[in-house]
């Protein structure tokens, strides 16, 4: 009795060790402890349902939605192992290495803070696996001459270029003509970053530079920097700030009776929650960059699909980061599933030469197509307006949601 | 021209009445019992707060609950003193400043979990828009908040000079001893000045609470203005802080008039250091 159960159990055991010989293992890091716990959870989230549709059938316009499994690898299963990074460089790092070496996973994806996807990635690179980077913008982090990095999201520098294709359309389409930018930015790291890229384009695109202006985000008065650009003559304001400054200088210019054409944000501040709570409706017809939005389901259908999945699975909403790491695990095993191998070379030749159309993809870019950095060329932000409490998509034209109200309405106007 | 140089010049003392009236707290107390208050900013914090629930749970104007701000950082105040600082009063200058540092982190820790890390704006008050006056433009919440944080300097400086009271506390922050034996109560005094102070602090919170946003960590943003003027005032000295409050917003505003405006702490912090070389103890202390 006692030999059968054990032959049973062994037999059990085999066939678990075989059925499991099938399956292939991609590793995430994601920082599921720490200050950035809640994105994490929402990342992690994200991989799972990524995996759900892969390795089982859904009727979604999305890469291996139809099939079950990896078709040209037999239809193995993928599995994911979510590592936590902590939000630490050196944990990512440390992850990065037990998830090549004793987990043996065919490629990484990761890592959301752009500090933990440079330390991570550097195992990859040292032990020669594929890493795709689906939501890290730091534009660094493909100048490094990586053989094995990938990303899939735009980047700052890609974001910041989008204001300006953005204005250029708006130009040609718009009779209120605007030409001369000002830049208002806080002092710090993503200030100075955004400054840097923006200058640089703003002359590209032929745009005239009427102020650069660099505050502290904890100042008790904005009132000298809104005097100079006021001052300046600028149509168009570009604020790089974070939450208490954002709505501070929103309550500043109301003070000084101050509405130039365009105040064109680069997200932070100007997109957190309680920057649209804490100023009610002064808060109105500013525009900032996204990088996602749920209302291109108006104009993408399959947007609401997908996120009806992830809230019923997770209790809310898709957001920018969610929807690039859902994408970015579709990216990946798609390379693999092309590559009909696992073998690190033939997955990495795939995606030097990967290529899927933007209707395949819940993001709105225009596709993903890595150019010789191996970044993503095809990837775009979109221009959100906040009307009302709500942020709508106003740019892409093709995807816009709703009509953008240009220009900014003066105060005495409202 | 002109008009911007007007604008930069009214924008500072409209700030820097703000910040005289934050300073007249702490240099209150510093000058009466030798002890920083590091939790003072957060004091002002907590004045901003009493407003934003006032508003949000009773529909109180902002206007309205000025006295009510300054009557819960006055208790504030005098129960810091008993509970905390009077067992602390001989302790080592270094114990006296973790412990006020503790209390700023307490203060806005316990703000943190009952508020969330949310920004607040208190909107739709009796007081809002603004008005322009020979080209200028001018806030009205902010020029009413001036004209309020100038009225309460004015009266804690009335208090200090002109009664009996305020002769008292004078008398403890010069001699404690001889006070003590001309009949005065210096453990009376001290709660009095921690509950002046503090009640500065809370009108200060409720008067910015119609124009700047609320935050738990808001007190830092005024707290340091605020050492800086009472360093440059002369510490303790009332009529310092004051006059010190209303440089410091001008040298801020024209600054950024002049210069880039990210420069503008430069000048208020190297005529500070220049200050301080001159007159170590300040533009009106005692050498």
């Amino acid at each position: 009795m006692k030999r059968s159960f054990l032959v049973v159990f062994f037999m059990v055991l085999f066939a678990a060790a075989a059925a499991k010989a099938e399956t292939l293992k991609i590793g995430a890091i994601y920082p599921l402890t720490g200050p950035a716990a809640t994105t994490g959870k929402e990342l992690a989230d994200a991989v799972k349902l990524a995996q759900e549709i892969i390795n089982n059938r859904h009727d979604f316009n999305l890469p291996l939605a139809k099939d079950e499994g990896l078709p040209n690898l037999k239809g193995a299963k993928i599995e994911v192992i979510v590592a936590d990074h902590q939000g630490k460089p050196d944990v990512g790092l440390a992850e990065a290495e037990r998830l090549i070496t004793e987990e043996n996973v065919v490629a990484l994806i990761g890592c959301y803070y752009s500090s933990v996807t440079k330390t991570a990635s550097l195992a990859a690179e040292r032990h020669q696996k594929p890493f795709l980077n689906p939501e890290s913008t730091a534009a660094s982090l493909t100048e490094r001459g990586f053989k094995w990095f990938f990303r899939t999201t735009p980047n700052d520098d890609t974001f910041s270029e989008n204001f300006f294709q953005f204005l250029d359309e708006l130009n040609k389409k718009m009779e209120n003509k605007v030409k001369k930018v000002a830049i208002f930015h806080e002092n710090t790291d993503f200030g100075k970053g955004v400054k840097d890229t923006e200058t640089k384009y703003a002359k590209q695109y032929g745009f005239e530079l009427a102020a650069t202006i660099s505050y502290s985000a904890n100042s008790s008065s904005l009132d000298s920097e809104v005097q100079k650009i006021k001052n300046s003559g600028a149509e168009v304001v570009l604020p790089a700030s974070y939450v208490s400054d954002s709505i501070l200088f929103m309550k500043t210019i109301k003070k000084f009776n101050y509405a130039p054409s365009m105040i064109l944000a680069m997200d932070a501040g100007f997109i957190s929650g309680e920057f649209g709570k804490s100023l009610g409706a002064d808060g109105n017809y500013i525009l900032s960059r996204e990088v996602w939005a749920l209302d291109l389901a108006k104009k993408k259908p399959m947007v609401a699909e997908i996120n009806k999945l992830y809230k019923e699975r997770f209790g809310k909403d898709m957001n920018g980061n969610s929807a690039r790491t859902f994408t970015g695990l579709l990216t990946i095993a798609d390379a693999i599933n092309r590559a009909g191998s696992t073998e690190p070379d033939a997955i990495r030749k795939t995606l030097v030469g990967y290529s899927i159309p933007g209707d395949q993809l819940i993001m709105p870019w225009a596709g993903i197509q890595f150019n010789e950095k191996q970044q993503n060329e095809l990837g775009r932000g979109i221009v959100v307006q906040l009307v009302d409490g709500a942020y709508s998509t106003v740019w892409p034209f093709d995807l816009a949601s709703r009509e953008i109200v240009h220009p900014f309405v003066p105060w005495d106007k409202r | 021209m002109e008009t911007e140089i007007l604008q930069a010049v009214v924008s500072g003392l409209l700030l820097g009445l703000i910040y005289s009236l934050v300073a007249v707290g702490l240099t209150l107390i510093w000058g009466v019992m030798d002890i920083v208050n590091f939790a003072h900013g957060d004091f002002l914090m907590l004045g901003m707060y009493t407003s934003y629930v006032l508003y949000t749970s009773l529909g109180i104007d902002p206007l309205l609950s000025i006295p009510v701000a300054g009557g819960f950082l006055f208790v504030v105040g005098v129960v810091t003193y008993r509970m905390i600082i009077r067992r602390i009063m001989h302790a080592p200058m270094l114990v006296q400043i973790f412990t006020t540092f503790g209390m700023m982190i307490f203060l806005r820790y316990v703000i943190f979990f009952f508020f969330k890390p949310d920004y607040r704006s208190i909107g739709n008050t009796v007081l809002s828009g603004n008005v322009k006056f020979l080209g200028v433009y001018v806030g009205i919440p902010e020029t009413v908040a001036a004209l309020g944080a100038f009225l309460t300097t004015g009266v804690i400086y009335w208090i200090i000079n002109h009664t009996k009271i305020g002769g008292a506390i004078t008398a403890t922050s010069e001699n404690r001893v001889a006070a003590q034996l001309m009949g005065i109560d210096p453990d009376r005094i001290f709660s009095l000045s921690w509950g002046i102070g503090g009640a500065a602090a809370g009108i200060a919170g409720a008067l910015l609470s119609n124009f700047f946003y609320i935050f738990p960590e808001v007190g830092g943003v005024f707290g340091l203005t605020a050492f800086v003027v009472v360093c440059f005032g002369g510490f303790g000295n009332i009529h310092g802080a004051f006059i010190a409050g209303l440089i410091v917003g001008l040298i801020e505003s024209l600054g950024g008039y002049i210069a880039p405006p990210e420069y503008k702490h430069l000048f208020v912090y190297s005529l500070f250091i220049f200050l301080l070389w001159l007159r170590p103890r300040g533009l009106l202390g005692v050498t």
